[in-house]
Parts: C-alpha cells; sequence; structure tokens
C-alpha cells in the first residue's frame, strides 16, 4: 500500500481523561457510567455569567505530553475563542488554543511501510475543552432527532497535530499507535475509555484536493477510512471528476465516506483571545514536570535489551504497552529474563489479543509459576501454552487460577521419563521397516519412530526428549 | 444613609416593616424601575431577621440587583426576551456575598437589553422613567438601579459599568455610583458583555454607602480569573479630605459637545476642592479621540461571542414547534434580541471576521494600550492624584430623543468609556443641576486606589448639599 503520491496528515483530540475535574471546572471526569447530564454544573453548561477557571494539572499533564512529543514549550501560553454554533456546544464557542499554543515542533519515531524508523513531524499541541455528545436518532444524515449529553463538555482535550509526514493507511495507524502507547505511559490518558481519542485525518493525493475525514476514535477506523479515500480519489482522478476540497464523515458501518461539507461552507471561526482567561506563564512550569516525566518506550526498549539481555524484537514487543512493559519487569525479577520475555512477547500478548483482553486478565505470578515448571521440565511447551489459555478462558476472576492446579487437573505434566522410554521401546520395536531404513543410512525415518513414540504418550512427551531418547535406542540397539 | 438605616434596625426597627415599605413604594411607582420582584422571599427574610437578627456589614438592609446578575432562584433576565423565565441555579459571586453580609435582595433592575445602551430605552420591558423628569431617561444602563436608589425604592444597588453603565445613570438621577478598578470585584455570576471591561460596583445615596457596600463585594474570587486581592477597607479609611492632593483636569474632558452648565458645574467642583485644600493642573489625555471606537469595537466584539451562547436549547426564549437546530436557533435569536443588541451582534462578528480582525479587533486593542498609558501617565507619581471630569457630557435627555440614531447616543459615552477601556476606578458624584436635572462630577483614581477615589469624593460630598436634594418622582 506504500504509495508515493499519498499525502496523509492527522489531527488527534486525546481526553486527558486520568484528571480528576474537567478543564474550565471542578465537575468529575468520571461520567462514562453515568446517565446523561449528570456531571454538569453551571460552568460547564456555559450558563449565563459563568467563568472557566483553568485546571492547572491539566496544563501540567498538557506540558508532559508536548515534552514526551518532543516539543518546545512555549514561555507563555493563551487561550482563545473559537466561535460557531452546534447544539453540543452550550457557551456557541470553544476555549481552545490559537496563537501561542502550549508546545510547537515535536516529532516521534515509528515504523515505516518500509520497515525503517520513520521520523513524525509535530506541528503543534495544544490544550481545549471537549464539547458536549450529540446522540442520534438513527444516522448522522438521517436522524429525525437528536439528544445531547454535557456529560464530557468541559474535558480537557489535547489536539495533536502532523505534519503531513504520513505516506500510507498503515503509517498513519502505526502513528495513533505510538501516540496512544506514549500517552499511556505518561499517565495521562486509557485509551480504554469511550472517546479518549478522536482523529480528524487530511488526506489528499500529490497535485489533489485534500479531504478531510473527521471524527474517528478507532485507529482501525481510520485506517479503513483512509484506505476507502485513497481508492475515491484515485477513481475520481481516474474519471476525470472534479476533486474539491472538503470535510467528510467516515459511516463505519458501511465502511465509507460521505461529504459534509465543501470549502466554500467553511467556518470563519472568529478567534480572538479568551478575555476571562489571563495568560499562563508556564515557562517556570517547565523543569519540574521534565524532571517527573516517566520512562517513554523507545528508551524503555533500548533498556530492555541493556539489562534483560532480551532480543530487540522482544523488548520493543513488551514495551508497546505501558502495563504489558511493567508486567515484564515484574515477572523478569523472579524469572529467567529471556525466557519470559519470549513467553510474554510471542505467547501471552498473541492470547491476549485474540480474546481482545488486557493483561489485566492474567498476573504475574502466575506467569512465574508456569515458566518455573517450563525451566524444571514439568510441563512441555504445548501444555504451557495449554495452561496460558486455561486460564484466560476460565469463568470469574482468571488472574485467580492456580497454574499448577491446572496442569494436575489437566494432566499436562511431563509424562515420566520410565514411561516415555518404555514408549521408545515399545515403538522402536513395531517399527521395524523405519529402523531399518534409519540405519541405511536414512535420517528421516527416525521421525516416524518420534511420532508413534508421541502418539503412545499422547502428546506428553517432550518431541525433542522423544528425539533424543529414540536416537539413543537406535544407536544403543546398533551396537547391541 | 445606609448608616443611618442600620442604626435604626439595630435599635430594634422592624426590618419587614422597612421592607413592606419599600414594597408599597415599588407597586406604586411609575418609573419602572424593576423588571422582577422577590416580595415574598425578601419579607421572608425580613422576618426571619426580626426574629433573630444576624450581623454582618449589611445586616437586614434591603438591596435592588441589576438584571444582569445572577441570583438564585430570581429570574435574571437582563432586560431580554431570549432570558425570559431563566432562573439561575446558582447565585454571583458579589450576591453571596452580600448575603453573607447580611443583606436582603428586593428584586432585579430594569436596565438597556444585555447593558447595551445609555438610556434604559433598549429593555424589552420599556424605559425606566427619571425620577428627576419622568419625561426622561434615567441613564444607562444600570438606569433601573439608579433610579430606584434616587426616589427610594431601594436604599441601595447593584450596577454594573461596562462603558459607563454606572456612572451615567447616577449622574442622570443625582446619586452615587463607583466603578471599581478592573479585577476588584468578582464578574462570576455577571452575564457578560465585555468581558474585558465590565465591573459590577455599587449605586447608592452617598458616598459612604458605596464604601460600605464595595467593602462587602470586593476581593479575590478563586471563580473569577481576572480578579485581584482586594486592600478592603474602604468605609474605615473615608476620611481624611483631600488636602495635599493634586488634581488633574484633562483638557480632552471640555469644551464642545458638552453642555455649558455641565461644565461650569464641574468647574465649581473643583473650585469646592480647591478650597478643601487639593491644588489642580490641567492634564492631557491625548488617545481619547480614539476611545469611543475602541470601545465600541472591543465591547461589541465580545458581545458578538458572549451572546452566542442564547439559543432557547437550554434555557430561556422558546418559540412554537422545532426544525432543524440551525432554523430553530436563528428563529429564537430573531424573536428573542431586539435591535440595538442585533446591531452589536453583527458589528461585533464582522469586527472578528477573517481578514478585518486585524484592521478592527487587534487595533482597538492598541488603542486601549495608548489610551491605559494616557491614564497612567497622567496619574503617575509627581503627576496628578486623581482626575476629575464631568461623569457625561449633558443631563438626562428625553425618552425618544436619541434612541432612532444611535451614534449619538454612543457619543454621549464619551467621558466614561475611556475609564473602562483604561481599568481605572471611577466614581459619580452629584454636583449640581442643569435646570432641575442632576449633573455628575467624575472622579477618576489610579489602579486599586479606590480609597483616595472615595476619600476626594466624601470630602466633597460634605462640603456640598446637592445629594440631600430629593427628585419629585418619589412617592
Amino acid at each position: 500500500m506504500a504509495e508515493k503520491d499519498v499525502i496523509i496528515g492527522l489531527e488527534v483530540h486525546v481526553q486527558l481523561n486520568k484528571l480528576n475535574s474537567k478543564l474550565f471546572c471542578g465537575c468529575s471526569t468520571e461520567y462514562h457510567d453515568s446517565p446523561p447530564n449528570t456531571h454538569t454544573c453551571p460552568v460547564c453548561l456555559g450558563l449565563p455569567g459563568t467563568l472557566p477557571v483553568v485546571n492547572r494539572r491539566a496544563v501540567e499533564y498538557a506540558i508532559r505530553v508536548a515534552l514526551a512529543l518532543n516539543c518546545a514549550i512555549q514561555g507563555e501560553t493563551l487561550f482563545y475563542r473559537k466561535n460557531y454554533y452546534y447544539p453540543d456546544l452550550p457557551k456557541a464557542f470553544q476555549i481552545t488554543q490559537y496563537d501561542f499554543p502550549l508546545g510547537l515542533g515535536g516529532s516521534i519515531l515509528i515504523k515505516g511501510e518500509d520497515g525503517e524508523e520513520k521520523r513524525i513531524r509535530i506541528t503543534r499541541v495544544h490544550m481545549e475543552e471537549d464539547p458536549g455528545r450529540l446522540v442520534h436518532a438513527g444516522t448522522i444524515d438521517r436522524a429525525k432527532y437528536s439528544m445531547v449529553d454535557y456529560n464530557r463538555c468541559g474535558m480537557a482535550l489535547l489536539e495533536v497535530v502532523t505534519e503531513p509526514d504520513l505516506r500510507s493507511p498503515k503509517e498513519a495507524r502505526s502513528f495513533l499507535d505510538k501516540l496512544r502507547n506514549i500517552l499511556e505511559y505518561l499517565d495521562v490518558f486509557d485509551g480504554n475509555l469511550e472517546g479518549a481519542m478522536r482523529i480528524d485525518s487530511n488526506i489528499s493525493l500529490v497535485g489533489g484536493e485534500r479531504a478531510e475525514v473527521k471524527n474517528i476514535s478507532s485507529h482501525k477506523g481510520v485506517e479503513k477510512a483512509l484506505a476507502y479515500e485513497i481508492t475515491r480519489q484515485r477513481s475520481a482522478r481516474r474519471r476525470g471528476v472534479a476533486q474539491v476540497q472538503e470535510t467528510r464523515h467516515y459511516d463505519e458501518l458501511r465502511g465509507i465516506t460521505v461529504t459534509i461539507r465543501t470549502k466554500e461552507e467553511a467556518h470563519d471561526y472568529r478567534y480572538f483571545p479568551e478575555p476571562d482567561l489571563v495568560p499562563m506563564r508556564i515557562a517556570d512550569w517547565v523543569p519540574r514536570v521534565e524532571a517527573e516525566l516517566p520512562e517513554l518506550p523507545d528508551a524503555k526498549r533500548a533498556r530492555f535489551v541493556a539489562e534483560y539481555g532480551i532480543a530487540d524484537d522482544h523488548a520493543k514487543s513488551l514495551t508497546s504497552e505501558i502495563r504489558v512493559a511493567n508486567f515484564y519487569e515484574v515477572v523478569a525479577e523472579r524469572a529467567p529474563a529471556r525466557l519470559a520475555a519470549a513467553w510474554i512477547a510471542d505467547v501471552l500478548k498473541g492470547e491476549l489479543n485474540y480474546r481482545d483482553v488486557t493483561i489485566e486478565r492474567f498476573s504475574p505470578d502466575q506467569m512465574v509459576v508456569i515458566l518455573d515448571l517450563i525451566e524444571a521440565g514439568k510441563i512441555t511447551e504445548k501444555g504451557a501454552v495449554e495452561v496460558i489459555r486455561t486460564i484466560l478462558d476460565g469463568p470469574g476472576e482468571t488472574t485467580e487460577a492456580d497454574p499448577a492446579a491446572i496442569v494436575a487437573a489437566k494432566g499436562l505434566s511431563r509424562v515420566e521419563d520410565d514411561a516415555v522410554v518404555a514408549a521408545v521401546r515399545a515403538a522402536v520395536e513395531e517399527s521395524s521397516q523405519a529402523v531399518a531404513d534409519y540405519r541405511a543410512g536414512n535420517e528421516k525415518a527416525i521421525n516416524f519412530i518420534v511420532g508413534v513414540v508421541m502418539k503412545k504418550t499422547r502428546g506428553r512427551a517432550d518431541p525433542g526428549e522423544a528425539n533424543r531418547l529414540v536416537r539413543e535406542a537406535l544407536e544403543g540397539a546398533g551396537r547391541a | 444613609m445606609l448608616r443611618m438605616l442600620k442604626e435604626r434596625l439595630e435599635a430594634g426597627a422592624s426590618a419587614e416593616e422597612e421592607v413592606s415599605a419599600l414594597f408599597s413604594k415599588i407597586n406604586k411607582s411609575r418609573l419602572n424601575a424593576y423588571n422582577v420582584l422577590s416580595e415574598e422571599a425578601a419579607l421572608e427574610r425580613a422576618r426571619e431577621f426580626d426574629r433573630s437578627p444576624w450581623g454582618g456589614l449589611l445586616a437586614g438592609i434591603p438591596i435592588a440587583i441589576k438584571s444582569s446578575i445572577s441570583t438564585k432562584g430570581i429570574e435574571t433576565n437582563c432586560s431580554s426576551r431570549i432570558l425570559s423565565g431563566y432562573i439561575p441555579p446558582y447565585d454571583a459571586t458579589v450576591i453571596e456575598r452580600l448575603k453573607e453580609e447580611g443583606a436582603i435582595i428586593i428584586g432585579k433592575t430594569n436596565m438597556d437589553e444585555f447593558a447595551m445602551g445609555t438610556s434604559t430605552e433598549t429593555s424589552c420591558f420599556g424605559p425606566t422613567k427619571n425620577p428627576w423628569d419622568a419625561d426622561r431617561v434615567p441613564g444607562g444602563s444600570s438606569g433601573g438601579s439608579a433610579a430606584a436608589v434616587a426616589a427610594g425604592e431601594a436604599p441601595c444597588a447593584l450596577g454594573s459599568d461596562t462603558g459607563g453603565s454606572i456612572r451615567c445613570p447616577a449622574s442622570f438621577c443625582g446619586i452615587v455610583g463607583l466603578k471599581p478598578t478592573y479585577g476588584l470585584v468578582s464578574r462570576y455570576g455577571l452575564v457578560s458583555y465585555a468581558n474585558s471591561l465590565e465591573q459590577i460596583g455599587p449605586l447608592t445615596l452617598s458616598v459612604e454607602d458605596a464604601a460600605l457596600v464595595l467593602d462587602v463585594i470586593a476581593g479575590h474570587d478563586p471563580r473569577d480569573s481576572t480578579s485581584a486581592r482586594s486592600e478592603g477597607g474602604y468605609f474605615a479609611r473615608i476620611e481624611g479630605g483631600v488636602d495635599g492632593l493634586t488634581l488633574g483636569v484633562p483638557q480632552e474632558y471640555f469644551g464642545e459637545g458638552v453642555d455649558p452648565l455641565v461644565e461650569k458645574a464641574v468647574w465649581d467642583a473643583i473650585s469646592k476642592l480647591e478650597g478643601l485644600g487639593a491644588s489642580w493642573k490641567k492634564v492631557s489625555l491625548p488617545h481619547t479621540r480614539y476611545a469611543l471606537a475602541a470601545y465600541y469595537i472591543i465591547a461589541m466584539s465580545e458581545a458578538s461571542s458572549n451572546l452566542a451562547r442564547f439559543d432557547g436549547l437550554r434555557y430561556g426564549l422558546r418559540l412554537g414547534a422545532d426544525q432543524d437546530w440551525h432554523t430553530t436557533f436563528s428563529n429564537i435569536r430573531a424573536a428573542g434580541f431586539g435591535p440595538e443588541v442585533k446591531r452589536r451582534i453583527l458589528l461585533g462578528t464582522y469586527a472578528l471576521s477573517a481578514g478585518y480582525y486585524g484592521r478592527y479587533y487587534l487595533k482597538a486593542l492598541k488603542v486601549r494600550t495608548l489610551i491605559r498609558q494616557d491614564f497612567e501617565r497622567a496619574l503617575s507619581a509627581g503627576g496628578a492624584d486623581l482626575l476629575v471630569t464631568p461623569t457625561m457630557p449633558f443631563p438626562a435627555f428625553r425618552i425618544g430623543e436619541r434612541i432612532e440614531d444611535p451614534l449619538s447616543l454612543y457619543m454621549a459615552d464619551v467621558f466614561t468609556v475611556p475609564i473602562n477601556l483604561a481599568g481605572v476606578p471611577a466614581i459619580s458624584v452629584p454636583c449640581g443641576f442643569a435646570d432641575g436635572l442632576p449633573i455628575g462630577l467624575q472622579i477618576i483614581g489610579r489602579h486599586f486606589d479606590e480609597a483616595a477615589v472615595l476619600r476626594a469624593a466624601k470630602a466633597y460630598e460634605g462640603a456640598t448639599p446637592y445629594h440631600e436634594a430629593v427628585p419629585k418622582e418619589v412617592v
């Protein structure tokens, strides 16, 4: 899909949903399980006469993000009003930033389309308030009426704007994954909450007009919408259909984008400095916030390689989610670090992804026990995978399941040596043709005999071990 | 005045009787000073006070509140149809403070719609009449507050002043009106017209009363990011006179366009202050002639944004059946706003539009800086301690006389708006009459030097009889 003529830039709205209160009032941010319009106050409802007061913690969080995205923090920052009418915007303006945003000129590294690391430039990072949420009775273009919920109204948002450095839908997704990863490392953001991240994508073909696809909340959705747009724009060009600069909506159900408005209908937002707020000198905050900045994904990955001696691929996989990285470090303290890396990165993560669950479903203690059993040769790799699956598919609190008990209950213990030896003996006796072939120099014949051993032990023998024992038996027999 | 009422109440006079006397006056009045009365609640609170009196700087004192200041449970409509029926669920900070100090709110006063006017004629409830001559305007936009106090329908009132809206009606109604330094009084709960210019302040019968009310309402409020700390103690520091003070007389505030009777009254006042020990000198505020233009651009721009929220969706005016949101909002705004408000929203929207922002709004902000610097220079150390000017270039005009000519109405604000642009404090005190109509003297101070402004005003008031005159419309 890497096509040289595709130009993509993103505007990502990140809800700082780990704050306790909204950006300009004291309302709680934990509205996700509450009925509509129950987390509101005169300020976030924009009642006449109310005034905003900046949540200083939100500004700190924003500085944290801007620093992590390698932005230059501005000495003084200012809020503006962005004026437009919409039912989800109770003041009819959004308090946002315009000139003098919080951070300018950053970048992050992603894995590019060619597999190499690629630097994506970040134009700016600024703070703004979230509008409310419209709930349409039906689809946006056909609803008879809509309802509005102001619970979300006034939540602190960060807008992260990239340069048009992305060249494919896959790169866009890779950028979003990395951004989410960084935000979760910073402990300012929980990506699992509804509406936590909303993305506007600008996409054009070289020489063509730009389309903005607005307000998609999943990374996969962005990837699909962009892929659709490339096809649509290409096909329009091929057919000679004139393109216009426009804003489009992604219809997730139909997997297509539809036009909302063209440039001629574009808003004039009449930005001007918010007179109810005073400029903030944030330069003085930076050293403290910087000192408290946690280790970020790229640094953690390098440290994992150096400290635990694990492969870079494993380190990358483990650090792609802060919770997995933390999980790994707990396990690696009590189990062989490389073995732990391989099992968590290669097996556990795959099982979690397959089930679409997070690592909270598994405990480090469970992992340590499983690794101990593998190390001691008490279960086979296959048996260990089975234990992990059984835990994840178990009922109730999965982290409370006891791996050893599962091994016992399912009879997953590696078969005792005697039984394997007996099976090997029997297999050699039964497989006279294969034995003859082996002795005649056909090395591959041994696989047949090992297969018989496995069958006789119903797979509980370690294949490597069985191979060794068969070889011994054949060579012993040869000598006899 | 308030002090006498306080003493009466402390001596055992009935607050209920005081309050019901006010309401019988209000109910008989033809001034149209109020648009919402809180009679039941006020009487109830007065009875409570009589049963077990509480303390506080304004214990048991009735007060009238401009309709643009939010009062929990009492309709706050800004004299606009679009806010008809809107009852705030919260109190403005100044209202909380008044209640903490024991005051009794009696009602909400008439005003120019959203404070946009100089005459209280743009109110959707019709104009308030001037107690000195019912054919004339009381000034605006806090005309209801001023008329109520002048006519004895409230012992004191709160107004708000964006470009003269306290001082102008105080001047036209012959009472005292103070616009505090920008930031001294919390704006939380004041329905915004032009945020960067306005302040809540007292309208009273005496300078002392203004100081007392200011003591109650001034001070930092964590809910208003533009509010500052107050040194307080204005009432306590009101004596001391003007001996040794230097008064600056800005030359741009006299001459063309000023009624000669007004000019004479102000010069007489300056002589009076000189007699009390002050000296005076001419000063210049050279950018004064740009003030009106800058003021109206800034105020209208901010207003166009502030008033955009009134769409009828969550509160206020609703019309029959809803259509799509865009049409519904448009219909409600078309029906809910009066012509002056629409004019200012349109002009402000224009001034903020892409391509015009730099030419109008930004330029107006630059002019504002120059004007502030004019005041800072004139009031710098070695310059004047206070400035004295006429509050209004002429006395109250006739109802209907100027309303069809917005520009001539805007021109009336020429001496009041520079003070809001500069953010400095200013008071208007009665300084004489022109053909039976009150004239106001404006005393302007340094930022946060309300103490000096009040001291000078008090000294002048003590040496003159004008504040004691009673208008004929008093029933």
